[in-house]
């Protein structure tokens, strides 16, 4: 059993970051895509409560208000882009959204 | 006690994030999602940020996720091929199996922070009148940046979402 110090709860942080990354690379939907970025970010908030917790300060805590709201713009506007996508191409699979490569 | 809960919490959260990147259907993984945040707020929880957990409940579980249920249910796109690293090349597949295992070491020989006794430091994060006076004095100018992002966020959904039928000549 790992104690829940600080290098326990940066480890888990540092092992939900990198779910987030292999989702990324690995998945062909842009919504999952999408998921998994929120889920990086999710793991960066929980380092940065975890440095605000042992050290006694306030200013990580304060921080994830921030990349909370940063999340949601990006959210709303990133489904905006799928949903127009989508109603110009008739997919949102990665792999056949290659326009600009050809 | 609140070691048994962190790591409850943890496999649970990191079981739930691992369904995210697994599961094919869009749905389960958005509910995979959902449920990994709520992990995420039960250990904001064993820090002591109790309105954190809270936010990242009400916002990311409540809305954020509801509104990706929303947008796969319109979409309606058919279940993924199973994810696979067969299409990478070996040289990125050994670099990438390089990176995690210098990753891992370093982590294990060396990174290990000094980590103060919990009960020995202050609870800052559990005071809300806390928040409140660093968002109105310190932080106050990224406040105000952030409120003119979220305008920026609205028009831009609006212009991205919005049919303009009478503007085509202008175009």
């Amino acid at each position: 059993m790992i104690p829940a110090t600080l290098n326990g709860y940066l480890f888990l942080s540092v092992a939900l970051f990198a779910i987030g990354l292999l989702g990324v690379l690995i998945r062909r939907n842009t919504l999952v895509v999408f998921m998994c970025l929120e889920l990086m970010l999710v793991a960066s908030t929980l380092a940065l409560v975890a440095f605000s917790r042992f050290n006694g300060t306030m200013d990580g805590n304060v921080f994830v208000f921030f990349i909370l709201t940063v999340a949601a713009a990006e959210v709303a506007v990133g489904l905006a882009i799928i949903v127009a996508l989508f109603r110009k191409r008739q997919t949102i699979q990665i792999d056949q959204l290659n326009t600009l490569k050809n | 006690m609140s070691d048994l809960l962190f790591n409850i919490f943890a496999v649970f959260t990191l079981a739930t994030a691992a369904g995210v990147v697994l599961y094919r259907n869009a749905v389960n993984a958005a509910l995979c999602l959902m449920l990994s945040l709520v992990g995420v707020a039960g250990l904001f929880v064993g820090l002591d940020a109790y309105l954190l957990a809270f936010l990242v409940l009400l916002v990311y579980a409540g809305a954020i996720v509801a509104l990706f249920l929303f947008i796969v249910m319109l979409l309606d796109t058919r279940g993924d091929p199973r994810p696979t690293l067969h299409k990478l090349p070996i040289v990125a597949r050994i670099l990438a199996i390089g990176l995690v295992v210098a990753g891992v070491a370093s982590f294990l020989t060396r990174g290990q922070l000094p980590s103060p006794n919990i009960a020995n430091v202050p609870a800052l994060g559990a005071n809300l009148k806390l928040y409140a006076y660093q968002l109105f004095t310190t932080y106050l100018l990224p406040v105000q940046i952030l409120g003119f992002l979220l305008l920026i966020a609205m028009l831009g959904v609006i212009v991205l979402s919005k049919k303009f039928e009478g503007l085509e000549d202008i175009k």
